[in-house]
């Protein structure tokens, strides 16, 4: 059974005169990476905010269609109960942190389920430890850098040891290296079985990570797939997403007749292909 | 304002430091109730030295004397009005007790704002908040109180980019008539507010994905405990309120006098 | 235009965040100030407008010394659009939250609405002349913010970050709204972390880290440099990766650009050219 699974998703926020969701359907399998974008405006955001109950509960609106996490229907559980199950970060990493020390405020989750102390430390301890920063325990949130702030904001949210980790545009706010490092961080909780829902505007960034790419414009899901299999068109590029460079490069050169046993998300993959190319010429 | 640096909770790993929260705040009460209770000069001087060992044990002299610079300057407006009032009621005729009336009214105002510029200096706002936890405060108001701390230092850099975005759009804010600068204020309080409403939102919407309100009874990840040196602070400062309780009624009853600090001045 | 000498900067907290920076930037360039976030591409750009005086050196902008003069007299030649909106849109609509500027240097009504007019017109914002700024999306906010600062007609612009959050649609539009402004003559700063945003915009690049310069050269040179990308924590453009990968097959190291990549990859692929 798929963890999350939607059905003719349809929303509107309260006092909009069009929908922002429109017939959204997709399955995500449990151990999935998935990258969702799209334009902006497209309604990712709105997505991503239904996962852990925001919408509706949060936001109020008129919703139709089924969201099923976690075996879960949204529509009949409380967010603070999806958030045990489906765990959100957002982008402004600021804006996540509250307690005074890094510590205290990845512990603000498991406080408010009331969870008894020894437990508590336990969960604390590892979610630093996942995360890296054990060395910051004491710290206050102000005096972190950005990529520091947002690893004690997915600490705080790892704690309540969620199946599903859904992040709205985390490296917004970022330096490219910041980012790396967040990224990798994440890829290694997806190895060791956390379901990811990444939404992402810097392809180049991330593609090499995901194995489920899905699209949105204006609402609705409009290509969903592996990323090979959807990069290699250009109809991505024309609904203003922006694909790797290599990527493209390799999207144009195919265009021009030439073939090539794969398609390259990353400057390494492309080189090996160039090479293979190369050879191929050479016989 | 450098006066309200003195209020400003700087971390440390001094004596004071590590007291009890609620235990410090007995203890300001005390001295409160004290210099309330006696209009004596002598008292209010014995109190403010009283305060010293406070200081050097909460190792935060240099961002005290901050405060007490405002202190005593707002102190010396006290003074004069005093004076003035005094004046003016008595028939343009002053007494050394006038004097010594008006000092120690200036000098209860200096009191009071060190002994609570040493407690929230020395008191991490994290502590203060689990201190008003446990003491039973309701725990939104606790958490309003330690969030709005936290940002306290967000609000503040971002007032200063919304002050370098306006300054760049030509707004002068140094010139112009009284009017024209109280109105150079909306440019930077209408996006502070903006702002402050948006944070807002994103704050209610990621406690909210942390499970925020889960469950009636929520539990604490730290807790306070007394130590010995919180015993001790506490049965220091109950012994002083009640021997200064007992004094000032032995006063009362004309059994004790207290005598005047300035006719011993001026005699030397 | 701008020059700066030997450039020192401290923080009040203590803070060394320019370290002898020296910089000269002509009239009707179009630079990029590269860097990771701390390195002080953003400190260095405040000294421009006056926001920020040197601690020692000194910032000259068309041949006065910064120090002389006041914020609004340097903004009014030197226009700078933050990296966030939010920071300064404020009024009740976006017609008067273009206009506040230009009623701040002086500009008389007849003026202001005609370059009210033309900043509208210029950004696609007419329809919302009479709209709160505060209902728009982000990126209409952004162009207000744009559009605001262009209004005074600035001989200089300083972008800060603006490719934060855009995606790549009105990435595409900003770089040939910057390429335009440029070639009509305005000096453009763009101070940014994203690398494939210079490659395809293809400036003067300037490199800091840790409060100094450590490159300054075109796009091409700067961004095929290795070594000193990595001390500045900046990762080369994909397309110079790639070209890089394949050095041992004779491919040129000065690549950056999409469409130059191609031709040559073309070229030796399938017309078969010896390298």
């Amino acid at each position: 059974m798929p963890i999350i699974e939607a059905r003719n998703l349809t929303y509107t926020y309260p006092g909009s005169s069009s929908p922002s969701l429109r017939d959204v359907s997709f399955k995500v399998e449990r151990g999935e990476f998935v990258l969702l974008t799209g334009p902006s405006g497209c309604g990712k955001t709105t997505l991503c905010r239904c996962l852990n109950g925001l919408i509706p509960h949060f936001y109020g609106g008129t919703l139709s269609g089924e969201l099923i996490v976690s075996g879960l229907k949204i529509t009949e559980h409380p967010i603070h109960e999806l958030a045990l199950h489906v765990g959100l970060v957002f982008q402004n990493p600021e804006n996540q942190i509250f307690a005074l020390s890094v510590e205290k405020d990845v512990a603000f989750g498991l406080e408010n389920i009331g969870m008894d102390r020894e437990e508590m430390r336990r969960r604390v301890e590892w979610a630093l430890e996942v995360t890296g920063i054990k060395d910051l325990r004491d710290r206050a949130p102000h005096e972190l850098s950005g990529g520091q702030q947002q690893r004690v904001a997915i600490a705080g949210v790892l704690a309540m040891r969620p199946e599903i980790l859904v992040l709205d545009e985390p490296t917004s706010f970022l330096d490219p290296l910041g980012a790396v490092r967040i990224l990798e961080m994440i890829k290694k909780l997806n190895e060791e079985g956390l379901t990811i829902i990444l939404i992402e505007h810097r392809l180049d960034l991330v593609s090499r990570y995901v194995d489920h790419v899905m699209i949105m414009n204006e609402g609705s899901i409009v290509l969903d797939g592996r990323p090979r299999e959807l990069f290699q068109s250009s109809y991505p590029e024309l609904l203003g997403v922006g694909l790797p460079k290599v990527t493209k490069l390799f999207n144009m050169l195919r265009n021009d007749g030439l073939n090539f046993k794969d398609v390259p998300l990353t400057p390494e993959e492309a080189s090996r292909l160039v090479e293979e190319a190369l050879h191929d010429r050479g016989r | 304002m450098s006066f309200l640096e003195g209020f400003r909770f700087r971390g440390s790993d001094s004596l004071m430091h590590r007291l009890d929260p609620r235990v410090k705040f007995v203890y300001v009460c005390v001295i409160f109730v004290i210099a309330v209770v006696y209009t004596d000069f002598l008292v209010q001087v014995l109190l403010f030295i009283l305060q010293f060992p406070a200081v050097y044990l909460g190792k935060v002299y240099r961002q005290w004397m901050k405060s007490m610079r405002g202190a005593v300057f707002l102190a010396v407006f006290i003074l004069v009005s005093i004076l003035l009032s005094q004046y003016f009621y008595y028939g343009y005729n002053l007494l050394l007790s006038d004097f010594e009336y008006a000092l120690a009214m200036s000098m209860r105002f200096i009191v009071l704002v060190a002994s609570f510029s040493i407690f929230f200096l020395t008191t991490s706002p994290d502590y203060l908040g689990l201190a008003l936890e446990q003491s039973g405060v309701p725990y939104q108001f606790c958490f309003a109180f330690v969030t709005a701390v936290r940002f306290v230092p967000v609000l503040a850099d971002e007032a200063q980019r919304i002050i370098d975005a306006q300054r760049s759009r030509g707004m002068e804010l140094e010139k112009g008539s009284f009017l024209k600068r109280v109105r150079n204020y909306i440019p930077i309080l209408i996006p502070l507010i903006v702002n402050a409403v948006k944070r807002s939102l994103e704050l209610a919407e990621s406690m909210e994905s942390r499970a925020w309100g889960s469950s009636k009874k929520r539990s604490s990840y730290y807790t306070l405990k007394l130590r010995r040196g919180d015993y001790a602070l506490a049965a220091i400062s109950i012994a002083a309120l009640s021997i200064s309780l007992y004094v000032k009624y032995l006063v009362m009853q004309g059994l004790i006098r207290i005598p005047m600090v300035l006719p011993l001045i001026l005699r030397t | 235009m701008i020059e700066v000498d030997n450039l020192f900067y401290r923080y009040p907290s203590g803070v060394e965040a320019l370290r002898g920076v020296s910089l000269e930037i002509r009239r009707g360039e179009f630079l990029a100030i590269m860097g990771k976030n701390g390195a002080g591409k953003t400190t260095l750009v405040k000294h421009f407008n006056g926001l920020l005086k040197p601690t020692s050196g000194s910032v000259k902008v068309d041949g006065v010394d910064t120090r002389e003069l006041s914020v609004a007299e340097l903004s009014r030649k030197v226009g700078m659009v933050f990296q966030n909106p939010d920071h300064q849109l404020f009024c009740e609509t976006v017609e008067e939250e273009i206009s506040f500027a230009l009623k701040n240097f002086g500009f008389d009504e007849e003026t202001i609405e005609k370059r009210v007019e033309w900043a509208l017109h210029l950004l696609d914002l007419e329809r919302y002349r009479k709209s709160s700024p505060l209902v728009l999306s982000g990126g209409e906010r952004k162009r207000v913010a744009l559009a605001s600062v262009l209004a005074w007609d600035p001989e200089v612009l300083i972008l800060d970050e603006p490719t934060i959050g855009q995606d790549q649609r009105q990435k595409e539009i900003l770089r040939q709204f910057i390429l335009q402004l440029n070639a009509q003559g305005k000096t453009v700063v763009m101070v940014t972390h994203d690398v494939e945003f210079v490659a395809e915009c293809n400036p003067r690049v300037v490199l800091m880290s840790d409060g100094r310069i450590i490159a300054d050269g075109a796009a091409k040179t700067v961004l095929t440099d290795f070594k000193t990308l990595r001390e500045a924590s900046i990762i080369p453009p994909q397309i110079t990766q790639l070209f890089s990968s394949i050095a041992k097959y004779g491919f040129p190291q000065d690549v950056i650009d999409l469409w130059e990549a191609k031709s040559i990859l073309h070229d030796v692929l399938l017309g078969g050219k010896v390298r």
